[in-house]
């Protein structure tokens, strides 16, 4: 399993990326962390005529707050620099508790956080945890720069709205809310494997326990991360009891359309998807109610 | 045929200069250029781990990267464990502990092994299980490589001085 | 239990740290792909995308455009060199119809088969040139079901006018009267699916054609390397002398590495006619749809019992999936299955028919235990099922049912084609079953059974099992040779696959011989240095070479001690070689030192009057096999919301005759239980309709981690050494994998039982577990 022949760049300063990928356009692909593009190069599933490898570029893994108390990351931060960032576990639980459960350590010693939202695998937790965070996407481009939700970003499986010649810079998150209820979870076969099914979950309460602002993404579940909107409807505004857990996972499980594959079929996807949901929130719950611990 | 490139690396402390295909992966690099063939191929899509080489220190599957990608970088491969006839303390434990039978997924667990000691040096058997669980192997059944592993962090914590990985 | 080093007694029994480790963990070891010689060529293997096609043109001129690709080779090449791949065992009537041609020619019957083999500078270069070939095909409907294929709508082979290969049956006792008089019957439809080896390091070779003296090496192959030699050198019309076969180090085998495919007459092919040497190095994309598949068949089972639960009786019907070709195993994966299917019990009536059909999948040949495996599941959960149905607890249900030691040599009667009755040669299993209750804890967890604890089902499961090893080839060889200064050589007629032979073997040699285990040096798999043998499967390696093995380091005692006692005047009888020195019995100090003697002899004119040599060959010959048995315990803990299942605690107790080394007999016990355990929740080589395999990487074929699996409880009996070799030993690769699937099954069941789940099929997936639960099908 060799790759098929192509012609090599690495820049090393981002106009001149950018001026590979408008020259190339859909002939070329953008190499990273590598972890999702090699095996299919290996595999010869990708022959792509012109890699262009950006890992040289300066400066595109950077993290810092902005003004407005968001979270700001350079494309090629690496997973593993995430998972072992106290400041990014300060500043944003929820990313810092997905990396542990995206692959090996080994692949997150290469993977980026980039990468893993422009390959848009719909198993992979990042678009998901992007989706549900309102994540922010700077798309460059030689000509252009423009800055793309999340959650108009993905499009279907490992489609995204990135065009040739367009360069994911930097991903932007606003700021955390502490007090918010959240979890990610997922099912999968082994340990590190693409998810069977995920949620992503968050929800605010008030003094009286009443849920507001719930948001649940999923993913695994079909093309691209799915906003589970009539199981939002459900919590919104409502105070959550057994009853209520035990609606939502009918209710998310009648609103999943999943397909079917080698490791699961629509029908589990559906059912698991709904229990899925239930106990992510029941732990997002518990945790909420601990004290804070480090 | 892919264009050439002319690169640079350092291999187990030795520099090394070499003409290579673009397309040419690291771990066919590792194995035909440098004659390092203790680090194997089992999968060329990065499932198995039988190809992980330390590069500036960090665990990584050579066969997802390019030969072109390491340029200037500082690699590390099964074959530096060892100073001279002395074996690392890892190694000395697979061998007491029956931790390899084929031995052919044997150098990538070394070498994950060794970047997860730096990391974690008294582990727990329940986060060494964890650390390994990217490697394959179909021979042992993984509990003497953990056995191993256990016992080389032992060893190591023991010696003050850390051979250089 | 700490690893060893030396110990004054014996060395057998020991548990001693392998000393070929030092090459491996050191990156020093030798597998195929280490090979590099001069002028070196790679060749990559065109393979078919289709599963069921005409071949209507094939092209390769664009291929032999590119630069650096030297040739591509099809079936018109071949000529009139081109054979089938034979079968070489359970050669049944009827199956010869269904051989597999060294490349494609008319039709490609199945996703991976061979069409062209490119020959290029790298392997890049040569994966350049499959490219470049164009292949025009006519597709063809598929048939993938031995159900669907027994209807003979699409027929894979049109010569054979079937998919039906062949049929085998076989009656023991009055089957008839025993179901006809028994109060209780039941009548199930089991299957175990398609899974496989994967062992670490995929296929290869390297061969090279020496023009000057007109012979050729081949280094990669195992297992078999003298049959394979006579093969091979038959297809090439050379002598079989001509031909060198080198093992190195080889990185797994478990059944599937080492038979003879298409790419063992292909490769040395290429080498002769380009005469340069030539690697070829299978990636896994290709290993998974090229090297043998295993396991895939049905069972209808019906049993027949008294109220009381004692066996009366066993039908069975077996279809085994044997893919589009019929592999150098012929029939006996199915066969197997029927064979051993009354494992450690008293069944006096049984009758087995086995449907052995073709299908457009890769074609199926041994995975440890084959047939075994299988035959477990199928056995172990009717089983349970009976102890469910009569009110009798499945424990005493088996103590009821298994065979006595009393009854110990048991003939159970003729159940392989072509072979003598199955005899089971020493054992004491309801000693085994206690065993392992008692070091499970198994009465403990009693009360878990079925129920819900912390959001989990709990249940453990059994499964009792014997296993046949050694024997199967009537024999193996061993020279041993004393060189100068503290140095033996032992030669093995077997192959290594990881097991550890070169420790065993010398711990073997070292008792026999009388001289220290660190004078001795194993070596393997070279057909010049060891010419006759037949080879490693079957965990017939200790049994087989062991013995001989021992038998050789008797005999060349006893020629030393003949020597010596010429060189000191005395009676050979009252000498004795120990730790390398002669001793007069009832003298402390030695009387010589080996060495002394060795040299004399081989550097002397005066005392070896003629024959320098100290050497001695041995062969052990047994056509029959011994049978090592145990029992699996399981303990598993199940989601039913999810269907995820953890097991949670798992034991293997095994009766190995005599454990020549226990830390090599654990290891295997160990490394096959959580390839059981694995092959039975997570790996599945799974087909769509139009025959496309659809897990064609290890993304998609899940090979177990470390997290998918407990710690393993081995223990290793002795208590039934077998009487068939002069070591006492019955094989020991095999057995931890053999009752997997039932364990986990019977477990699981016991889990759901409030679901009122009973597994009849596996894997064992939290999809499949979901759904049963449900009440869904499929």
């Amino acid at each position: 399993m060799k790759p098929a022949p192509f012609e090599y760049f690495a820049p090393l300063e981002l106009p001149e990326a950018l001026d590979l990928l408008e020259r190339y356009g859909e002939e070329a692909k953008i190499l990273a962390g590598g972890q999702s593009l090699m095996p299919l190069i290996n595999l010869r599933l990708a022959r792509p005529r012109v890699i262009v490898d950006i890992n040289r570029l300066r400066n595109l893994d950077a993290i810092s707050i902005a003004t407005d108390g968001g979270l700001t990351i350079g494309a090629l931060a690496r997973q593993r620099t995430l998972e072992r960032s106290t400041f990014i576990q300060e500043q944003n639980p929820m990313l810092a508790a997905a990396m542990p459960l995206i692959g090996h350590f080994q692949i997150r010693n290469r993977g980026t956080i980039g990468g893993s939202l422009v390959h848009a695998d719909p198993a992979a937790e990042l678009p998901a945890v992007s989706v549900l965070l309102g994540g922010e996407f700077v798309l460059r481009s030689k000509s252009s720069a423009r800055l793309v939700a999340a959650a108009d970003f993905f499009l279907g499986y490992l489609a995204t709205a990135c065009r040739p010649g367009e360069l994911l810079t930097e991903v932007r998150f606003p700021r955390w809310r502490p007090d918010d209820a959240w979890a990610v979870v997922e099912i999968a076969r082994r340990k590190g494997d693409f998810a069977l099914v995920g949620v992503a979950l968050r929800a605010a309460l008030d003094d009286g326990g009443i849920s507001q602002n719930v948001r649940i993404v999923m993913f695994g579940v079909g093309g691209k991360p799915q906003r589970m909107e009539q199981g939002e409807a459900l919590l919104n505004g409502r105070r959550i009891d057994e009853a209520l857990l035990r609606e939502l996972s009918r209710v998310v499980a009648e609103e999943l359309d999943p397909d079917s594959d080698v490791h699961a079929s629509a029908a589990y996807r559906k059912e698991v998807g709904g229990v899925l949901v239930r106990r992510a929130l029941q732990s997002a719950l518990a945790k909420a109610k601990e004290p804070v611990s480090q | 045929m892919s264009a050439k490139q002319l690169i640079k690396v350092t291999a187990n402390g030795r520099t090394y200069e070499r003409l290579v295909e673009v397309r040419m992966t690291l771990a066919d690099f590792i194995r035909q250029e440098l004659d390092l063939t203790g680090t194997h191929l089992g999968c060329e899509h990065g499932v198995c781990g039988a190809c992980t080489i330390l590069m500036n220190g960090e665990a990584v599957r050579s066969c997802l990267m390019l030969a072109v990608q390491a340029g200037g970088a500082e690699l590390r491969t099964v074959e530096s464990l060892a100073q001279g006839d002395e074996l690392h303390p890892l190694q000395r434990a697979f061998q007491n502990r029956h931790a390899l039978q084929c031995g052919f997924c044997t150098p990538g667990f070394l070498m994950t092994a060794s970047a997860f000691l730096k990391d974690n040096p008294m582990p727990t058997r329940e986060e060494v299980r964890d650390a390994i669980s990217g490697n394959i192997c179909r021979c042992t059944g993984y509990q003497p490589i953990i056995d191993a592993i256990l016992e080389a962090s032992s060893e190591l914590q023991r010696k003050t001085k850390e051979p250089p990985v | 239990m700490e690893p060893i080093s030396k110990t004054a007694q014996g060395y057998v029994g020991m548990p001693i740290k392998r000393r070929e480790d030092v090459r491996f963990i050191t990156g020093a070891a030798t597998y195929v792909d280490d090979i590099k010689i001069p002028n070196m060529l790679h060749a990559a293997i065109l393979r078919s995308p289709r599963a069921h096609a005409r071949i209507r043109s094939m092209d390769t001129s664009k291929a032999l455009q590119l630069p650096g690709v030297i040739k591509v080779f099809t079936f018109q090449d071949l000529g009139d060199l081109a054979v089938p791949v034979p079968i070489r065992m359970y050669q049944l009537a009827g199956l010869e119809r269904h051989l597999q041609p060294l490349l494609a020619h008319d039709k490609v019957r199945y996703v991976g088969e061979p069409l062209a083999l490119a020959i290029a500078e790298s392997r890049y270069l040569a994966e350049d040139a499959l490219d470049a070939i164009e292949v025009e095909y006519e597709d063809l409907p598929a048939v993938v079901d031995v159900y669907e294929a027994l209807k003979d709508e699409v027929l894979v082979n049109d010569e054979a006018r079937t998919n039906l290969a062949a049929v085998h049956e076989f009656t023991i006792g009055d089957v008839e009267r025993a179901f006809r008089e028994a109060p209780y019957t039941r009548r199930e439809e089991f299957r175990v699916h398609r899974f496989t080896g994967n062992p670490m390091e995929t296929r290869g070779f390297v061969a090279a054609f020496d023009r000057g003296k007109g012979e050729l090496t081949v280094w990669g192959v195992t297992k078999l390397p003298h049959l394979n030699r006579q093969t091979i050198a038959a297809f090439l019309r050379l002598p079989e002398r001509k031909l060198h076969f080198i093992e190195n180090d080889v990185g797994g085998g478990f059944g599937i590495r080492g038979e003879l495919y298409p790419e063992d007459f292909l490769i040395p092919f290429a080498a002769v006619k380009l005469r340069q040497p030539v690697k070829w190095i299978e990636d896994r994309r290709e290993h998974l749809m090229a090297a043998n598949h295993s396991r895939e068949n049905r069972c209808k089972l019906e049993v027949a019992a008294r109220e009381d639960g004692t066996i009366l009786g066993f039908r069975a019907i077996v279809y085994g999936d044997m893919g589009a070709y019929v592999r150098t195993h012929g029939g006996l994966v199915p066969c197997s299955t029927a064979a051993l299917l009354t494992g450690p019990y008293r069944i006096p009536n049984y009758h087995a028919k086995i449907h052995l059909v073709v299908t457009n999948k890769t074609g199926l040949g041994t995975f440890r235990a084959p047939g075994r495996y299988e035959s477990c599941f199928y056995r172990e959960r009717m089983l349970d099922l009976m102890a469910k149905d009569l009110g009798i607890d499945p424990v005493e249900l088996r103590f009821k049912n298994l065979i006595r030691p009393e009854e110990i040599p048991y003939e159970v009667g003729v159940t392989r084609p072509g072979s003598g009755p199955t005899v089971l040669d020493s054992g004491d299993y309801p000693s085994a079953l206690k065993r392992g209750l008692a070091e499970f804890g198994y009465e403990k967890l009693q009360p878990l059974q079925g129920r819900l604890q912390n959001g989990r089902y709990h249940g453990t499961g059994i499964a009792c099992f014997v296993k046949n090893t050694g024997g199967l080839e009537p024999y193996e060889g061993a020279r041993i040779v004393i060189g100068d200064r503290n140095d033996v050589a032992v030669y093995l007629s077997i192959s290594v696959l990881g097991q550890g032979h070169e420790t065993g073997m010398a711990q073997i040699c070292a008792d026999a011989l009388g001289v220290p285990m660190d004078w001795i040096t194993v070596y393997h798999g070279d057909t010049d240095t060891s010419p006759f043998g037949w080879g490693t499967f079957a965990s017939r390696g200790t049994v087989m070479c062991g013995s001989a093995v021992h038998l050789a380091g008797q005999k060349l005692k006893q020629k030393l001690l003949g020597v010596a006692a010429e060189q000191l005047g005395d009676e050979a009888s009252t000498l004795e070689l120990r730790d390398g020195k002669i001793y007069r019995t009832s003298t402390e100090a030695p009387a010589v030192d080996l060495n002394e003697i060795a040299t004399q002899v081989r550097h002397s004119g005066i005392l070896n009057q003629g024959f320098p040599e100290l050497e001695e060959t041995a062969y052990f010959h047994s056509s029959q096999m011994t049978y090592s048995y145990g029992v699996h315990l399981a303990h598993v803990a199940v989601d039913a919301e999810t269907g995820l299942m953890e097991v949670l605690k798992y034991l293997v107790v095994e009766d190995v005759g005599r454990c020549v080394n226990p830390l090599l007999v654990h290891g295997q016990t160990v490394g096959s239980a959580v390839q059981g355990i694995g092959g039975t929740m997570l790996e599945e080589l799974i087909y769509d309709d139009n025959g496309q395999l659809l897990t064609g990487s290890l993304m998609d074929y899940l090979l177990p981690t470390s997290t998918d699996v407990p710690d393993i409880g081995s223990v290793i009996l002795e208590e039934a050494p077998s009487p068939l070799n002069p070591l006492g030993v019955k094989g020991a690769g095999e057995g931890g994998i053999v009752g997997t699937g039932a364990a986990l099954a019977n477990a699981l069941s016991h889990a759901l039982s409030d679901f009122g789940v009973q597994v009849k099929a596996l894997p064992l997936t939290p999809d499949r577990i979901r759904a049963w639960i449900a009440g869904r099908s499929g």
